[in-house]
This record gives C-alpha cells, structure tokens and sequence, in this order.
C-alpha cells in the first residue's frame, strides 16, 4: 500500500498529493511517470511526478479530476492509500547545457515542468518558464515555478494574472527577444502541438511529454502506441518525451479518446453511486 | 487392474474429456474443458501398456514419471499419483490444461504409433484437480536453511519453477513482478477459460508455505537494477521476465483506433477484467467486425476471447496456411467450433481508418507458398494484384514478442543476441554475468509454459551448483 501523506487542492478539482513510493522515489528523474492503481477493480493509469524527495522516500503528484480514475484519487484523503504505485517508468528528461531553455506547462503538466526546470538549472542553463491556464485560479505551481527558475512567463485566457492569451504568446515574446536553444512542453495536446508548430521553423529542438493511454506501462501491451516520425513508438518505454515535431498528433488525440464514451459512462456510474453513499451518510 | 492384457488395453478406446457444446462456451468466459470424471480418468489410465522402454519421460520438458502415475490412477491411487507428478511439475493443473501433449508425451507415447495415445495431459489434469479438490493437497516445505538467497525477476512459469526448487533446497528466495499480481502469462495472457483464475491462485498458494517472498509494482530496470539487487545481498539472481514487447507488422495505420496487440487485448480482457466494465474500471472497445492477425497460441486466444464478446463476426487471417499455423492444433479446432472463421494464406498490407482515425477495413494481399526457409515452412509469397479488403472495425495483432529491453539493456556485460535474446550456457542456465542465470522466454524470445518451466529447472540447478561452490556448501542438487 502507498499511504497519501498530504494532500492540497491547488485549483479547482485539482489535487497535489505527496504519496510514500520508496523505491520509485530512491531512482527517478524529471520526465519520468508512474502508474498507479487505486483499488483491486481500479484502472492502471499513468501520472506525471512533479516533485520526490529520496530520503524521506516520497513522490509528488498533480491529479485533475477529469474521468473516473481521477475522480477517484481525488476523492482519496491524507491518510488514504493506492493500492499499487509502480515506477519509475520512462526514459528521464535528455538534460545536458543547452543555453536557454523555455520549458511549458499547461494543467498538470505545470507540475511536472518543475523537475524538469531544476535538473536544467543545475546543469548551467537559463531556464525560463511559461505557465498558461484559463483564468487566474486554474493556474498551478506558479510560485514554485517563479522560486526555482530564471523567469516564469503567465498567460491567462481572460488575463486574471499575466499577460492575456495563451502560451504560444508567452513564447512569441521571448522567441522574437532572444536566441533560444530548447523547448519542453508538457500538457494538453493542441498546447504541445501549438508550440511545436511554432518553434518547427525555427529549428529549435522540442520535447513534447505524451500522455498516452496505458495498461502496464512497461512495454508489455503497446497500448500507448504513437507514431513519431513514421514510426511506431512505445511511449511508457520510448518516451514518454518525443521530438514534437515528429509526433502524428491527429493519430495521438484520437488514440486517446478512444474510450471516451466508456469513460464518460463510467464517470456518471462513479459519480451517481457516490451521491447515493453520501445521501445514505 | 494388473491382470489386463496388452491387447486388452490397446483395446479400449481413447476417452475425450467432455467440454461445454460450442454454441454455449462461445457465449462465456466459463472453463471450456470439463476434464475426466474418476472413472473415465482410471480407464483411460489402463489404456498404458506400461511399456519397457517409454518413451513418454524423454517427450517431457520437466521429466514427469508418467509411467508411474498413470499406473497409480489405473489403480485409483489418484492422491499417490499428485504425489509422483509434484516430484517434478509443481504447476500440473496449470500444465494439464496448457500444455501441447500432442508435441511432446503424447506424441512419443508407444501406442500412439497405431492408434491413439494416452490422454496422458487430460490425466494429468484430473490428478491435479483431485488433489486440490479433496482438501487433502501435501504442501511442499522449504528445505533446511542454506544461508544463500537467490532473487528472481519475474513471476510467470519460469520464475514460480525456480522459485519452488530453489525453495525447496533451502536458499531463501525473492520474487519481483512489475505487475500488481503474480503469475505473469498466465494471468495477463492465458483466457480463464483455458486456465481458470483460481487454478492459478491455489497452485501459487505453495509459493507462500515454501516462505517465497513475493515483491510485487516492482520494475526490474527501473526501480532497481541487477546491479541494485546483487548489492542487496542477494547471492544470485534467475531473470524470468519473459519475451513481453508486442511485435507489431510496420504496415500503414497500425496505431488507428481499434488495432490493438494481442498483449493488450488479453491483459484488458484477462488482467485486468474489462469484461466486467464498469463494475471494473478498465474499458475495452471493439465493434461489429473482428479481425486476428496470426496463428500462434495468442492469436487463437484472442479470438476465442472475440468470439465470447458476441460480436457478428470474428476472422483470423494468416499469412501461411493451415498447416504451418504454430498454434496448438487442439487451440484452432476450439476457436473454428466456436464460430471463428479462417483465411489462410492472406496477408495484411495496411490498415484503413475513416476520417477520425477508426480503422474500417484491412486491405490484404492473396499468398502462395514457395520453398521452405529457415524456420523449415514453406515461405509465403504474395501473390500481385490479388490484393482485396476485409471491412473490420477491431484488428488484433498477434505477431508474438520480441524481447522486453528494460532489464536486458539496463545490465552492462549482460551478452544479448542480436534479437536481444539473453545468451546463457544451456547446461546451466547461467548468463555472461556471474551469478545472473536466466529462463523461459528471455532465453528462447517465446515458447511454451512448460518450456520454460524446463528451463527453469536447469537453471535453478546450475543456480544451486553455483552457490555449493561458491560458498562451499556440502548439499548435492536433489531434483526435486
């Protein structure tokens, strides 16, 4: 069992969790995921780590409630535990001194960017951050981003914090302002793609971070398949980082709606049968 | 008993073990296979004509005496033949149910030479099951403490095979599994109703008296390295961790949504229960047409587990024919019963989704067969212009596996094939790194659980062999 040590809601619907995963905290690095299951009849499903601490042998998680699974975890308490957390799964973030790097987080992938940051810091680089979110309250991690990198850039839809628009505008800004070496972006797909796009003719390398659907996560099923380059790719075991501008992403985003009906169905069954426990309460 | 006559026994007629009519198996995950009562299991037993030389032992991978407990059950000594078959098969339910016997003791048994063999894998079955079934089942005991411990890495056939030897002489063993349960194949790949779940959990149940310490969510490569676990303490380490990366085709559109491997299909259906969403939370999707590419052992579970989901059609298509099909041919007589339909000598060139990237049809090409080639089959060769396609919205691939990297390439000076097959010596099981041995289907890149099983064996002696002389312990291997 892995024991939750503490848990914040850091936006709504949003949860930052510090879970105990000794063995997974002793050897990851930034980039790499982990797959947990909640319950004997619950799903694998993988997560991002944006943050561990090798002696006191825990992990940091960023879980929004979205589908069943995560509605789940969310619902989990300090105290509470997954039944299974596995990892760390994935090849590690490439970080060597690059010169300046523009690292992008949208959602979770605000969290999993901190990592990231630091290993590139250490490594001598400037490391500039681009945190964009709807609206000011849906923004995660943007103090621990501004504490631990050179300059964190925000971008809100409706401009409640930061500059109004999106990330790509952040980055616009700083492409047009300075030479940039290498781009990270972690978070939803047409972000990923949005940045690739833009950064594709300017030949500047960038990593896009997959969250692919997955059952094992170790390279048995190939469930989260991608084609990178014209390809087949394996992202738990080849990724989950590819160059973004070689990622089929149409193949990608319909890959993971391949359940959607399902997961929507089993969400209302998830949330009808809470409802029912709580009234009961 | 004693007093039949050869020609008595040679006499009476095979006995088939009864199974669920096609037409109500097709439509449950139930066992399809219902065994031997006692009495057809005695008299099938007495169709042996306790041969001089048998044959038999030498068609067994794990060197089962099945003279001896075939005799027992012609006697109705059923408990006392659990007994003779423990001595060397720890898993018999498991075998009894997953092995070819028709490749190995049955196919070198003596009458089988006329007529038809003994059912020694249907026996086999029985024995085990009324062993487990009377509550009177002899649990193993580890042997007396060596001092040594030895880890293993991985919990399918070849890992739970070298766990119980190794236990039983003594050395403390640790199992890890990356997945959340023990059993690797045989619970992500094997259909339950091949080989059911609690078949499965009550023949592991010995692991647990023999003191095995089972570490499960543990990823070998990742979490630790061999390098990690020999610094444990741990004396020497047997790596089981099994073929388990999807070979896939590199044809057009194999990552269209509803092409899945045969891996992710079963460990879905069997795993992780996606029959029971949403009760289980793991979704699987499929549609009216289901397509299976291939013709080994997956590939007919893939489309017997098909053909249970009721969909209006289920198709296997193989690039060979009939003939050169690896599957069991048991395997592809049940799947045909069960309503799949066959196209031999038909080969996939691409997959053809619609606009949302759903596939909607295979486009295959016609075969013929030319001269054999290295694996000794005839090779296909297509046929131009003979291409056509089959409207599916669920493709299947089972191509088997290549070898999984995360251990294999995580261990500097560990000697791999060019395939990436782990390279060990065949007398001992032991790799080019000291102490690291290895069996199953990292050493052969896919075969059978018993098998692997075999090898097991003769890795866990060479493992035992190892620690006697590196330690200096004064115990002979005893083949238990």
């Amino acid at each position: 069992m892995f024991q939750i040590f503490t848990r914040q809601e850091i936006a709504p619907k949003t949860v930052h969790l510090k879970i105990e995963a000794p063995l997974v905290a002793r050897k990851v690095q930034p980039g790499q995921f982990v797959i947990v299951r909640v319950d004997e009849k619950g799903e694998r499903i993988p997560l991002s780590i944006c943050g561990f601490d090798r002696e006191a042998g825990t992990l940091e998680l960023i879980v929004q409630a979205v589908g069943r699974t995560s509605h789940e975890i969310y619902d989990l308490q300090a105290g509470d535990s997954f039944l299974d957390v596995v990892g760390p799964l994935g090849v590690p973030t490439h970080a060597e001194k690059f010169g300046t790097c523009v690292l992008i987080g949208g959602g979770y992938g605000s969290g999993a960017i901190l990592p990231m940051g630091r290993k590139l810091k250490e490594l001598d680089n400037k490391v500039y951050g681009i945190v964009g979110a709807r609206t000011k309250e849906l923004l995660i991690f943007a103090d621990r981003l501004q504490a631990a990198l050179d300059r964190l850039f925000i971008t809100t839809n409706d401009g409640s914090a930061g500059m109004q628009g999106l990330v790509t505008d952040a980055l616009k800004a700083i492409l047009d302002d300075e030479p940039v070496h290498y781009v990270v972006a972690v978070g939803p797909v047409p972000m990923m793609r949005a940045v690739s796009d833009m950064t594709k003719p300017l030949g500047i390398p960038t990593m896009v971070s997959l969250n692919t659907l997955m059952v094992d996560g170790t390279g048995m099923c190939g469930a989260c398949r991608v084609t990178v380059g014209g390809e087949t790719r394996f992202s738990c075991i080849h990724g989950p980082e590819f160059s973004g501008h070689d990622v089929d992403y149409d193949e990608l985003v319909a890959r993971q709606r391949m359940y959607a009906e399902k997961e929507r169905a089993a969400l209302e069954e998830y949330l009808k049968q809470k409802e029912q426990s709580l009234c009961q309460a | 008993m004693s007093g039949l006559s050869i020609k008595d026994r040679i006499k009476i007629p095979r006995h088939k073990a009864p199974e669920q009519p096609p037409e109500v198996r097709s439509r449950n995950f139930e066992e399809v296979c219902l065994g031997f009562g006692l009495e057809e299991a005695k008299e099938e037993a007495l169709r042996c004509i306790e041969c001089p030389k048998p044959s038999c032992v030498a068609g067994c991978p794990v060197g089962i005496d099945i003279p001896r407990f075939v005799k027992l059950v012609g006697e109705g000594a059923i408990l006392e033949a659990a007994h003779v078959l423990k001595e060397k098969n720890i898993l018999p339910a498991i075998c009894g149910r997953v092995c070819p016997q028709e490749k190995q003791c049955e196919q070198s048994c003596v009458i089988g030479k006329r007529g038809e063999p003994v059912s020694i894998g249907k026996i086999e079955r029985f024995v085990a099951d009324f062993e487990r079934l009377s509550g009177r089942v002899e649990l193993p005991k580890p042997g007396a403490s060596t001092g040594c411990s030895v880890a293993i890495v991985g919990s399918g056939p070849a890992g739970i095979t070298g766990a119980f030897e190794l236990a039983r002489l003594g050395h403390r063993v640790t199992l890890f599994e990356a997945m959340h349960k023990p059993g690797g194949v045989l619970y992500y790949g094997i259909p339950r109703f091949r080989l059911p779940s609690d078949v499965i959990e009550s023949e592991l149940k010995a692991l647990e008296y023999l003191g095995v310490e089972i570490f499960k969510d543990a990823v070998i490569g990742k979490a630790l390295s061999i390098e990690d676990i020999f610094k444990m303490g741990y004396d020497s380490i047997l790596l089981g961790t099994g073929a388990g990366l999807p070979k896939m085709l590199g044809i057009p559109g194999e990552n269209l949504v509803g092409v899945y491997s045969a891996n992710e299909w079963l460990t879905r259906l069997n795993l992780m229960r996606a029959d029971l969403f949403p009760d289980y939370a793991t979704p699987i999707e499929y549609g009216k047409n289901i397509v299976v590419i291939g013709a080994g052992d997956a590939a007919m579970d893939g489309a017997r587990t098909s053909i249970r989901l009721q969909p209006e059609a289920v198709t296997l298509v193989y690039r060979r024919s009939r003939a050169e099909a690896p599957c069991r041919v048991e395997e592809l007589h049940h799947a045909e019963e069960e309503g799949v339909k066959t196209r031999f000598l038909t080969n996939p060139v691409r997959f053809i989704g619609d606009s949302h990237y759903k596939l909607k049809a295979i486009e295959v090409m016609e075969m013929a067969l030319g001269e054999p080639d290295s694996s000794g089959r005839r090779r296909p060769i297509p046929i131009e212009g003979s291409n056509w396609t089959i409207e599916c919205d669920t493709a299947i691939i089972a191509l088997g596996c290549d070898i999984n990297p995360l251990v294999t390439r995580s261990t500097p000076g560990l000697e791999l094939t060019k395939s990436g097959i782990v390279v060990v010596n065949t007398e001992t099981g032991m790799s080019s790194i000291p102490g690291l041995f290895a069996a199953g289907d990292v050493i052969t890149g896919g075969s059978t659980v018993i098998s692997a099983m075999g090898q097991a064996k003769v890795a866990a002696k060479g493992i035992h062999d190892y620690l006697v002389a590196k330690k200096g312990l004064r115990l002979q291997y005893a083949a238990v």
